[in-house]
């Protein structure tokens, strides 16, 4: 039964992605050109009230629907891993036009060869794991 | 109410919906972040018998796959009940130029479809943008602990430095690729 509640949201997330054109290549494109307004007024918007809401949970030390208390554990401080991570994964980003929400919510939206872009990804997933001790962090 | 919904969404509308899933994620003690699936399903293929990277309890992350699966459904039901166009909405600007890079009728469908199709795949074009694409998104949130939703949503909305390095990386890497690579790659 629990888990139903994550799949509403997902059903949620997704249909919001999709109709807010946010899963489309085109809109990455547009962003990283700085051509429209679209994507930062959606992400701008999702933080700054993203915050509100976290400022909330915290001052009002606000409790999960199971009553445990809400942790949100701090990042680790760190530049080159946030730094070159985030490097090669904006330059996916500008390729594929998906990052891996909406990998998933192209598949329902019929575009099949996105299926090729997720075994891709999990495969260098895989890559990053035996890696990782050789990587600066 | 369909039709309503039915058209495509401003940004101030998909904004606030998105922090309200986080939010909603928050409060049913998990989590916003998509790309942790990719390390789950490595995980449950097995990957966690050669690499102690995916050697943890999966089954602790099952509802995160369940929204992922939700994503799924989500576009479906878009995909099915809710397109009156499937056109998308970009700027007149951007469709200039990308038909000038030789892609046909820029914004008709939600992906360029010359691109996005498993004949394309052979192309040089096609795998670049697909398989390299995907091999880079891949390694990249992993390496960054985290995609566009765990650091530019969740990790921005906790006010956290390390997030805000993540995002500069990702835009560097993105202005990178779309004023150097792409103007060669779409012309290939």
């Amino acid at each position: 039964m629990k888990l139903f509640r994550y799949l509403f949201i997902g059903i949620i997330f997704g249909i919001t992605l999709a109709k807010a054109e946010i899963v489309s290549w085109y809109r990455i494109y547009e962003m990283f050109r700085f051509q429209s307004f679209h994507m930062y007024g959606v992400i701008g918007s999702a933080v700054v009230i993203g915050i509100i809401f976290v400022q909330i949970i915290k001052r009002t030390r606000m409790k999960s629907i199971d009553g445990e208390p809400i942790t949100i554990n701090p990042k680790q401080f760190s530049v080159p891993r946030y730094l070159l991570g985030g490097i090669i994964f904006g330059l996916g980003w500008a390729m594929t036009g998906a990052c891996p929400g909406p990998m998933f919510i192209l598949v329902g939206n019929g575009v099949s060869v996105i299926v090729v872009v997720i075994l891709s990804a999990l495969l260098d997933t895989y890559v990053y794991g035996l890696l990782r001790k050789k990587l600066p962090h | 109410m369909l039709e309503f919904i039915s058209q495509p969404w401003p940004w101030y509308v998909a904004g606030p919906m998105i922090a309200i899933v986080m939010f909603s994620l928050l409060l049913m003690g998990g989590g916003f972040g998509i790309s942790s699936n990719l390390r789950t399903m490595c995980a449950i293929l097995g990957a966690g018998k050669t690499c102690e990277f995916f050697d943890f309890n999966w089954r602790s992350q099952i509802w995160n796959l369940v929204f992922a699966l939700g994503l799924i459904i989500g576009g479906l039901i878009a995909h099915l009940y809710l397109v009156p166009s499937a056109e998308v909405q970009i700027s007149e600007a951007t469709m200039m130029e990308l038909s000038q890079y030789g892609i046909e009728s820029p914004g008709r469908s939600l992906v360029p479809e010359s691109m996005f199709s498993w004949d394309s795949l052979l192309t040089l074009r096609g795998f670049f943008m697909l398989v390299v694409g995907g091999f880079l998104v891949g390694f990249g949130t992993r390496y960054a602990g985290g995609c566009t939703s765990g650091h530019a949503i969740s990790g921005l909305s906790n006010l956290q430095l390390p997030s805000l390095i993540a995002v500069i990386g990702f835009f560097i890497g993105g202005l990178f690729v779309t004023y150097l690579v792409l103007p060669t790659l779409l012309t290939l």
